[in-house]
Order: C-alpha cells, then sequence, then structure tokens
C-alpha cells in the first residue's frame, strides 16, 4: 500500500552559493542585524512604532504569527504522508520542513527579540514561574518543544550528508513517534495563536472575536500547509530550474480545497450566530479589511473549480498565493486592524521595524537556498542544477 | 492502516463541534472577591481636577517627569504610560460651563488600575509576573519575573499595564496601590492627598456601603464626605451637597467585579470607562484552554496516542522497504 | 494754541492749586484709574480732562444696616488719597461718617443739597435695608431705611450700592435674616450697579464713580449689576498660587509645610473657584505685593457671593465655577502612536508590489516554460495495480 518510493532519492543540489540573489538576501539580513542591535542597545521604541495602544506590531504579529503559520508546509504534509499515508507526496516532506524548520525556527528567534525582558525568557518553561492557565504559555511551551521535534525529524538529512548511517537508522526507529508529536504540537499552537486573542474580548471586532479562534486559525494554518508546499514547489521549480510535480501539486490542491471550503463554512457560520454579519455591510476599515481576507480566501475555490484548472501551474501558484495572503491577512486583521484598546491610538510599523521582518524573510530563504544546495533535501530530479540558477 | 477521508471528516467535525460547545462541563466561574480585600471609591462628582493624586502618585513612586509640551518645565503626562502609574482625565462638552453635566458641562475621570477582582492581566501572564494577593486582592507585578511579552498589556479591557519602549531594560508599570507603603501602615498616595475625598481609600466593603450611601441621597442633600482611609479616620470629612449621580457604581458588576469602584454623574462611557459584560474575559479564556488541555492534556495526549499508532504502522513499511531496497 | 487747550491749560493750574498735587502726580492717577477699568491708554486723557474741568458732581452717601467698612476702605484710598483728592473730585454732600454736623443740621444740608442739585447728584448707599416689620429696625432721623431710599433714589442721576449688604444683602442678611435685610435692587425694584465686597476694593467704587464721571454713563454690569472690569473673574482665574493648585500641591493646615511654601489653600476652604472679585489683580491697601486674604495665607472667604460668604463655612470646600482648563489637561481620548509615515507606506507599497510583479511573473512562466514531469504517466501506472 505504500508504494512511496519510485522517486529518485534526495541528494544536494550543489551549484554556486554566492550569486546575485544571495548576495541581495544576505545583504538585507545584515541590515536587520543593525537595526536589531540598535534595539538591543536603545529599546523596542528606538526601531519600532509599537505603543501601548498597538504593542505587538509586526514583530509579534507577522514574525510569530504568521510566520509560523507560514512554516506550516512541514506539519500539512507530514498529515498527509504519515497518517493518510499519502505516500506519493514523501518527496515534498523533506523541503516542506526545511522550510518549516527555519520558519518556526526564526519565529522563536523573532520572539526573543521582542520580548522586552528577554533575559528572562526561560522563566516560561520553569515550574514555579510558569502559569498554565495562560494561552501565551501554551504557545510558547508548544513552539519551543516543535522546534526540537522538527530537528530532530531534519536530522536524516544532516546524518546522510556526514554519513552516519547508524545513527540514521536508530532515529528511524523511534521516528514514528517524533512525526505524531509533530502533528499534534502544532494543532495545539497554532490554534493558541488563535485562542490568545480571546482574553481581549471586546477589543477584538466583532467579525473576528468569537470562541472558535482556535478552531479558524487551526484550519487555516493546515490549509496554508498545503498552499506553502505549492507556492514552495512552484519557486524551487522556478528558482532551481527543476520540473515541476503537477500530479503531485493537482491532488494537494483538492485536499487544500476541501479544507478551505470547510473553513468557510464554519466562519462564515459563526458570524451567523453571533449576529456579527451586519458588520461586514459598515463603512470602516474593518468591513473593507474583512471583505479583502474574504475575498482572498474564496478566490482559489473559484480559480481553481474545475480539474482542468488544477493541472494548470499557473493558475495553481495564483491560487497558493492568494490562500497565503488570506491566511496573512486574516491574522494581520485579527490582532491589528480589528485590534482596538481603546480610541486614540494609530500604529503603522516604522521603516526600521519593517526591514528586521524582511531580514527574516530573507534569511529564511537564503538558508533554503543555501541549505537545499549542501544537504540532501530536494529529490533527484535535477538535470540542469549547476548552472541553471543565476536569478 | 490508514484513516479514510470519511473517518478524517467525522473526526475533525467531532473535534470541532467539542470546541464550539467548549464543554460546559469545563467552565470556569469568575474569581471571587477576597473578604478584607483593598481597594478605592473614585467619586467623579468629588473631583475637582487638581491633580494632587498625580502628583503625590509620582513622588511616592519615584517615577519621573512626563513631558507633552515643548519646553519640559513639569509633569505634564497625558495618559498612563510607562512613567506615569495615574492620571486624571477631563471630559468637556459645549461651552463647558457646568460641573458634572453632561451637557455643556465638565467632569473628570481618573484613570489608573481596577485591580479586578478576575484580572486578565493574570491569567494572561504566562510568567506569574502578574499575580493577585490572597488576602487583598492587590493585583501586583514583579518585574524581577517579567519576559516583557507584553501580553497584560494587549489584555487589560481598560488598557491598564503599559510597557517602557524608550529603554533597553523595560519594564511593565501600573499602579499597585502602594502595596510597598501598607508595611509602613500607610495607604495609597492618592487617596491620602486628596483634598475632597474624591478618592477614597479603604476595604471594598466598606467603600461599597459608602457609595450605596451615596447614591441612596437626593441630589442637594449635604452630607459628610470622608477623606482619606475610610477605615482608619485618619482625615477630617467635610460636609457638603450630593450630585446628581448616575444609579450605577462602576466596577460593581463589570467583568466579575473591580476593587476600584467609581461614581459619576456623567455617563461612564463618555468618561472612557467600556460597558463590559458580566462575564470576565479571564474565565472566557482559561474555560476554553481547560476545555482543549485540561484532565492532564486528555485530548491532545489521546490524538497523540492515534497519531502515534498510525505513524509507527506507515512509517515502519516505509523503512521496511528501504531494507529490502539495499 | 487753540482756544480748547488754552481752556484746558488754565483748568489744569487751577487744578493743581485746587488739589494741591503736581500735574505729573495728578496724570499718574489718571493713569491708574484707565487701568482698574480696562480702559484703553486714550481714557487717561479723557479723564483728566474730566477731572479738570467738570463740575464736581454732588454725591449723597447714605449708611444703613452696615458696618461702615466700605467708608473706611474708601478712606484708605490712596490714589487719589481721600482727603485730599474724593472731596473735591466729588462734593461730598452728605456722609454721616464723615460729616462734622449731625443731627437736624445734617438732615437739612441733605436736603438741600438734594434740592440744588435735583436729578444730577450720584446716590451711593452702604448697608442692607431691613424689610421686616415694615423696615423699622433702621430709622434715621425718624424715617426707616426704606422711605430714605426710595426719597433720595427717587431724584439721583445714578445710584451705586456699595459693599455686599447693599449689593445683596451681606452679613445683616445671614440665614435666618431676622430684619428682613435687602439689597437696594431690591428695593428700587430695577438691578442698579452694585460693588459687592467685604469691603470691596475702593477701587472698583472709584472707577465706577470716575467712569461715570468722565463719559456720563456708568461701565458696563453684569446681570447682577457689577461692573465686568471688577467683577467678570474668578478670583481663581487670577490667583497667583493657582500654579500649586494646578499642580495640585496644597497646605493641609495652618502653618504646616505647604502652608509655609505658599501652596493652594483650596484644601483649607478657599472659595477663589466660585468667588468673582479681582481681588489677585489690584490687591488692598496699596501696601505692595501679595496684600490679600490669600497671599497672606489665609483662603477666601468669597465675600463678595451671596449665598458664599457668612452662609458657606469658611473652611468648607468650594465648588469649581467655571473649568479653564490649563492647555495641557489630558482629555479622556487623546491621539497617540505613529501611524504610517511616507517611508513606512512607500517600503510597504515597494514590498507588495515587488511581490505580486514577481509573483505574476512566475505564474507566466509557470504557464510557459516549465517542464511537465514527463515520467508521471509511467509512474501513476505502477502506483495502481488494481
Amino acid at each position: 500500500m505504500s508504494a512511496a518510493h519510485n522517486h529518485p532519492a534526495p541528494a544536494p543540489l550543489g551549484g554556486p552559493l554566492w550569486t546575485p540573489t544571495t548576495k541581495i538576501l544576505a545583504a538585507l539580513v545584515a541590515l536587520a542585524g543593525v537595526i536589531l542591535l540598535v534595539r538591543f542597545i536603545f529599546g523596542l521604541g528606538a526601531v519600532t512604532n509599537i505603543n501601548d495602544g498597538y504593542t505587538w506590531g509586526i514583530w509579534v504579529v507577522y514574525d510569530v504569527v504568521i510566520g509560523s503559520a507560514f512554516a506550516c508546509g512541514g506539519y500539512s504534509v507530514a498529515l498527509l504522508v504519515y497518517i493518510f499515508n499519502k505516500g506519493e507526496y514523501h518527496p515534498m516532506v523533506r523541503p516542506a520542513l526545511l522550510a518549516s524548520l527555519f520558519g518556526y525556527t526564526l519565529a522563536g528567534a523573532g520572539v526573543i527579540f521582542d520580548l522586552g525582558r528577554y533575559w528572562n525568557f526561560w522563566h516560561i518553561f520553569w515550574p514555579g514561574y510558569a502559569q498554565p492557565n495562560s494561552v501565551m504559555f501554551e504557545v510558547a511551551v508548544c513552539i519551543s518543544a516543535y522546534i526540537v521535534v522538527m530537528w530532530i525529524e531534519f536530522s536524516p538529512a544532516f546524518l546522510e550528508k556526514f554519513g552516519k548511517k547508524d545513527t540514521k537508522k536508530k532515529l528511524n526507529k523511534v521516528l514514528f513517534f517524533l512525526i505524531a508529536l509533530g502533528t499534534v504540537l502544532p494543532s495545539m499552537h497554532q490554534s493558541s495563536l488563535g485562542s490568545l486573542l480571546v482574553v481581549f474580548g471586546y477589543q477584538v471586532h466583532p467579525l473576528w472575536q468569537s470562541i472558535l479562534l482556535p478552531l479558524f486559525y487551526l484550519m487555516t494554518a493546515i490549509t496554508i500547509g498545503f498552499a506553502i508546499v505549492v507556492f514552495e514547489a512552484c519557486l524551487s521549480s522556478a528558482g532551481f530550474k527543476r520540473p515541476l510535480e503537477m500530479h503531485l501539486l493537482g491532488k494537494l490542491s483538492k485536499v487544500m480545497l476541501w479544507t478551505l471550503a470547510a473553513y468557510l463554512a464554519i466562519r462564515f457560520v459563526d458570524l451567523a450566530v453571533r449576529g456579527a454579519l451586519g458588520n461586514m455591510f459598515a463603512l470602516n476599515i474593518e468591513a473593507f479589511m474583512f471583505w479583502v481576507e474574504t475575498a482572498l480566501f474564496v478566490a482559489p475555490l473559484v480559480i481553481l473549480s474545475n480539474a482542468q484548472a488544477r493541472k494548470n501551474p499557473a493558475k495553481l501558484f495564483i491560487a497558493a498565493c492568494s490562500l497565503i495572503m488570506a491566511g496573512f491577512i486574516l491574522r494581520i486583521n485579527s490582532f491589528l486592524v480589528g485590534y482596538e484598546t481603546g480610541p486614540g491610538w494609530h500604529y503603522f510599523p516604522s521603516v526600521s521595524e519593517i526591514m528586521v521582518s524582511i531580514g527574516m524573510i530573507a534569511l529564511e530563504i537564503l538558508g533554503y537556498i543555501v541549505l537545499v544546495r549542501y544537504l540532501p533535501i530536494l529529490s533527484g530530479n535535477n538535470e540542469a542544477s549547476a548552472v541553471a540558477t543565476n536569478k | 492502516m490508514s484513516i479514510s477521508r470519511r473517518e478524517f471528516l467525522k473526526g475533525a467535525l467531532a473535534g470541532g463541534t467539542l470546541l464550539a460547545t467548549g464543554a460546559p462541563a469545563e467552565a470556569r466561574e469568575n474569581k471571587t472577591m477576597p473578604d478584607e480585600a483593598l481597594g478605592l471609591l473614585y467619586d467623579s462628582t468629588l473631583c475637582i481636577g487638581c491633580k494632587a493624586c498625580v502628583s503625590a502618585c509620582k513622588e511616592v513612586n519615584n517615577m519621573p517627569p512626563e513631558f507633552s509640551t515643548p519646553e519640559h518645565l513639569w509633569d505634564t503626562p497625558l495618559d498612563i504610560s510607562g512613567k506615569t502609574l495615574n492620571v486624571i482625565k477631563v471630559y468637556q462638552d459645549g461651552n463647558s460651563q457646568t460641573k458634572d453635566s453632561e451637557k455643556d458641562g465638565f467632569a473628570f475621570m481618573k484613570v489608573s488600575c481596577l485591580h479586578c477582582v478576575d484580572p486578565s492581566c493574570v491569567s494572561a501572564c504566562p510568567v506569574s509576573a502578574m499575580t493577585k494577593d490572597k488576602v487583598t486582592g492587590i493585583v501586583g507585578y514583579d518585574k524581577s519575573i517579567c519576559i516583557g511579552c507584553r501580553y497584560c498589556v494587549a489584555a487589560c479591557p481598560f488598557g491598564v499595564p503599559r510597557f517602557q519602549y524608550d529603554t533597553p531594560v523595560p519594564q511593565i508599570s501600573k499602579c499597585q496601590l502602594c502595596r510597598h507603603r501598607i508595611p509602613d501602615g500607610q495607604y495609597a498616595g492618592c487617596a491620602q492627598v486628596c483634598p475632597t475625598g474624591a478618592t477614597l481609600y479603604g476595604k471594598v466593603k466598606d467603600l461599597h456601603a459608602e457609595a450605596k450611601r451615596r447614591l441612596a441621597l437626593k441630589p442637594g442633600e449635604e452630607t459628610q464626605f470622608p477623606r482619606g482611609n475610610i477605615n482608619t479616620h485618619d482625615q477630617s470629612s467635610h460636609t457638603a451637597k450630593a450630585a446628581k449621580y448616575l444609579p450605577e457604581i462602576y466596577g460593581e458588576k463589570e467583568l466579575g467585579g473591580t476593587q476600584m469602584l467609581k461614581l459619576s454623574a456623567v455617563p461612564f462611557e463618555k468618561l472612557g470607562m467600556p460597558k463590559l459584560p458580566e462575564q470576565s474575559y479571564a474565565a472566557k479564556s482559561e474555560t476554553m484552554q481547560h476545555t482543549l488541555y485540561g484532565n492532564a492534556l486528555a485530548i491532545p495526549l489521546a490524538f497523540l496516542g492515534v497519531l502515534t499508532y498510525v505513524a509507527k504502522r506507515n512509517v515502519k513499511h516505509d523503512d521496511d522497504a528501504d531494507d529490502e531496497k539495499k | 494754541m487753540n482756544d480748547d487747550t488754552i481752556e484746558n491749560e488754565k483748568s489744569m493750574v487751577a487744578l493743581e492749586k485746587r488739589l494741591d498735587i503736581s500735574r505729573r502726580t495728578f496724570m499718574q492717577m489718571c493713569a491708574a484709574m484707565a487701568a482698574t477699568m480696562g480702559l484703553p491708554k486714550s481714557a487717561e486723557a479723557a479723564i483728566a480732562k474730566a477731572v479738570a474741568t467738570k463740575q464736581r458732581p454732588s454725591v449723597i452717601w447714605l449708611q444703613f444696616q452696615e458696618c461702615t467698612g466700605c467708608t473706611e476702605s474708601l478712606l484708605r484710598a490712596e490714589h487719589p488719597a481721600i482727603d485730599k483728592l474724593i472731596l473735591d473730585i466729588i462734593s461730598l454732600d452728605y456722609h454721616e461718617t464723615l460729616f462734622a454736623a449731625a443731627g437736624h443740621q445734617a438732615d437739612a444740608a441733605r436736603k438741600s443739597a438734594m434740592k440744588a442739585h435735583k436729578g444730577k447728584y450720584i446716590l451711593v448707599v452702604e448697608g442692607a435695608i431691613p424689610t421686616k416689620d415694615n423696615g423699622i429696625y433702621c430709622k434715621i432721623g425718624g424715617q426707616t431705611a426704606i422711605e430714605l431710599l426710595k426719597e433720595c433714589a427717587a431724584d439721583a442721576a445714578a445710584v451705586i450700592a456699595i459693599g455686599s449688604c447693599a449689593s445683596w444683602g451681606g452679613m445683616p442678611s445671614t440665614p435666618p435674616n431676622p430684619t428682613g435685610a435687602t439689597s437696594v435692587s431690591e428695593i428700587l425694584g430695577k438691578v442698579v450697579p452694585n460693588i459687592p465686597g467685604c469691603p470691596p476694593n475702593p477701587y472698583n467704587f472709584l472707577s465706577t464713580v470716575v467712569h461715570f464721571l468722565t463719559f456720563g454713563k456708568l461701565p458696563d454690569v453684569d446681570e447682577k449689576g457689577r461692573p465686568k472690569f471688577a467683577y467678570s473673574r474668578l478670583v481663581h482665574e487670577n490667583c497667583e498660587r493657582r500654579a500649586h493648585f494646578d499642580a495640585g500641591r496644597f497646605a493641609m493646615e495652618f502653618g504646616d509645610d505647604g502652608h509655609k511654601k505658599g501652596y493652594c489653600l483650596y484644601k483649607l476652604g478657599c472659595k477663589g473657584p466660585e468667588t468673582y472679585a479681582n481681588c489677585p489683580a489690584i490687591l488692598f491697601g496699596d501696601v505692595g505685593n501679595a496684600s490679600w486674604p490669600v497671599g497672606t495665607g489665609h483662603p477666601c472667604i468669597g465675600c463678595t457671593e451671596k449665598g458664599i460668604v457668612f452662609t458657606k463655612p469658611i473652611h468648607a470646600l468650594a465648588d469649581l465655577k467655571t473649568m479653564r482648563p490649563p492647555v495641557g489637561f489630558p482629555r479622556v481620548v487623546e491621539e497617540q502612536g505613529i501611524g504610517a509615515t511616507l517611508g513606512a507606506a512607500v517600503l510597504t507599497a515597494a514590498v507588495a508590489g515587488a511581490a505580486v510583479g514577481a509573483g505574476m511573473q512566475l505564474a507566466k512562466n509557470l504557464g510557459k516554460d516549465v517542464k511537465l514531469d514527463e515520467s508521471e504517466p509511467a509512474k501513476k501506472e505502477e502506483r495502481n495495480p488494481s
């Protein structure tokens, strides 16, 4: 039943590490590093626009909440491959896992530089200090545990590179447990990233405040996870001039559409039950952004409505982008646009604040490129590897 | 064995329903106020906007001045912040002629921690830096524990905890009812200097009784207003006429109640105090968390068990295939 | 030099002789008078001319239920000093306290002055008028105060009530007001100019008279008949200790640290926040700085206001009459935080634009260039044995 191994084994892509692309990315990372240095010397206010009305800016909302959702590729593919036993998606596991690994590790790093008193960070794990009623406690512990699990899950790639076959074999014996953990943990914390908002009460606009927030965040995380896999597959294909596994992607997109439809149904039923639908028609920024978010969620359903469309890589890519943006906007809306602690507060990220987030993205892409070239991650269909990538 | 699509959908639906109903069996009630809880009674009609309390608070808490004018001449905070734990705000309407009049009048409101009975900040804090004293009910902050995540800043429905964004070693800033003065037999600085007794300190049960007494008076009726500490009577009271109070004690029921109670003649919403439900947001959030993760993580562990079994079956076959190939 | 100026010159010389002061001192007096009334600089000249040239108006001064404090206050005026100037600027034709004569002689002087200057004399009333039992509680020369007032007011060009007693009843009207003490305005049935105070600052009275003299009419008054130049602002608004009030620094007890430092006296019962008067601006007694109650360390008792002085306890807290917040008083909603700056907006737009552009380019490429995995169909067959 599991006929997953009729595709070539993963191998390092090879090719030059210093290209114009990687140079630009490195520069962006360096710039972000400088800004962070200023942050550590002078305080958060020196480089960000966060204030007491909007105390969580894009460093939390993008880098942590959205960034980790974008990192759900590994989660979604593992779910498919190891839980639903769709072995044909197996080649997607390592690249998805790598993206996840980077996404989550950087989200974790992002937390550290957003924390005001970061040197006390270990308190969150320490018995006596840890406060289990807090949603944030659970988010922190889960994410930390998941990062550890992912590094272990990913270690076969390293072990292969360095020829440690025996260690790898031992690891394989317990891999199933790690995989199970790697499915439960993200379910817990991705939903809890939504639960964070429940305690905000009336401060979150009725278009987003709901007791079902954990469910919405979980379902969108899974859906985005699939979309990210499609997105990254297309990007890798174009970037590294590799063929696109349309068959897999087509099937994946079908799964993605089902979860998306289920999410939309529950979301709107919830709005109706809470009597919040009317808010959609108000003339304010919240209603407008809600429409943007909904449109981005609904678009993929339209674009990929028939089997033919699902075979079209361009449409697949656009639909995936739309879905990723939808998840992004949902989180921006629930944490920032729809959040108001009181009238009179304004927030928009500052230039330096944005540059740090961009630096994080750059680091992720850079890291991905470097590791994919250096470690056995992408499956061996790489005829035009060495010279092709000079974007 | 693998889970079929049908089974998955069934499971998802069941899980979703579970989440949606919030499993009432796990519901957490609002916390209750300790018997000897300490607090404040702020009477907006007595307040004259002199800001003695703002000044005194800065002094007893060693807070720096905050400037909002181009010439940095004296402390002029516009709001509570990393440097200011207490401010008095003014409401003005029309020509601002008559005190405590909603139309063409002006009124004052004290802005400082309300020391909720079931605080959102205490529930939100992941490291127990925000705590509620079991005896006095004072919501205290310990910076040595705090990690500066600012979840409390975002969670507080009154926007009370503030953060210091301008320093590399920041901390959260909020009124702690001068609990550091209690060992010296002192009490809240704001109540101590208030010339009219607009801010009154004491046991919440006594302050509540005093609030009820005032609401029962006829507007214009002369009465004695205590000043300072209602329990120790350390200051003389004074005689004045009762204002036309709104028949409402703010903080009596809001989110399970607060230990700073407020009286006013102008609607509270216009003075910046929002209308709030009785169920505390902490209770809501914790009920949700306990439903999902209560009983020693029963649900997640159950999931883990199932998934481990399934994964074992699938991964095992992969490895066997691998070995066979070699 | 034209005729007018020559006339002026003559008058000035005559004035100097008459008043026995230098022209310079006289002009300073007129300037001070103009300033007190809030009149422009040009008024000085008008005042000087009026005083120098016009006939001294006759003034009849009645005293009823009073303590003579208002007269005493007037006696202590320096510019003009009463002995030299006031008795020469005006012709004081009847004043029981200052007259040497008494009894029928004094009465006769009054009647003849009233006859001689009928319709032209100024009537000044000091003290309240009792109304209970037909006003028998104050009788002068066999007449009740009510009768006397009505008689004298009938032929007066102007009536001025000086002091709180004449303005609204004052001390005699302290509850329960056993004599039914009332104000001049109430007896006469119309609002006359009132100069309340207990006692009032003499210059408020003097300025009013000089205004009348100069311009032929009384200065602008409020609905209670009080000249606006003196009674349109609260004591609180011009108080020299206002900064202490605004900063919350109060004297808690007489003689404590705050009191010694000159802090605000609100908590000791200062009625400044609900009392209209110009005491902090012009002070009392011409002895220099801080020569008024608050300045010396005693809370204002609200002596110009009915319902405050003699009614509210001196140490009871005052109600705030009018809110003129300091510019920096925090409002319920203050705008805080930095919204989108130009740089941030441009950067965000640039990033979004680049992302969309790259995405669209990639989508286009995916449609055309990328090879589909040709081995896929073969694999598919292998995977589905059934």
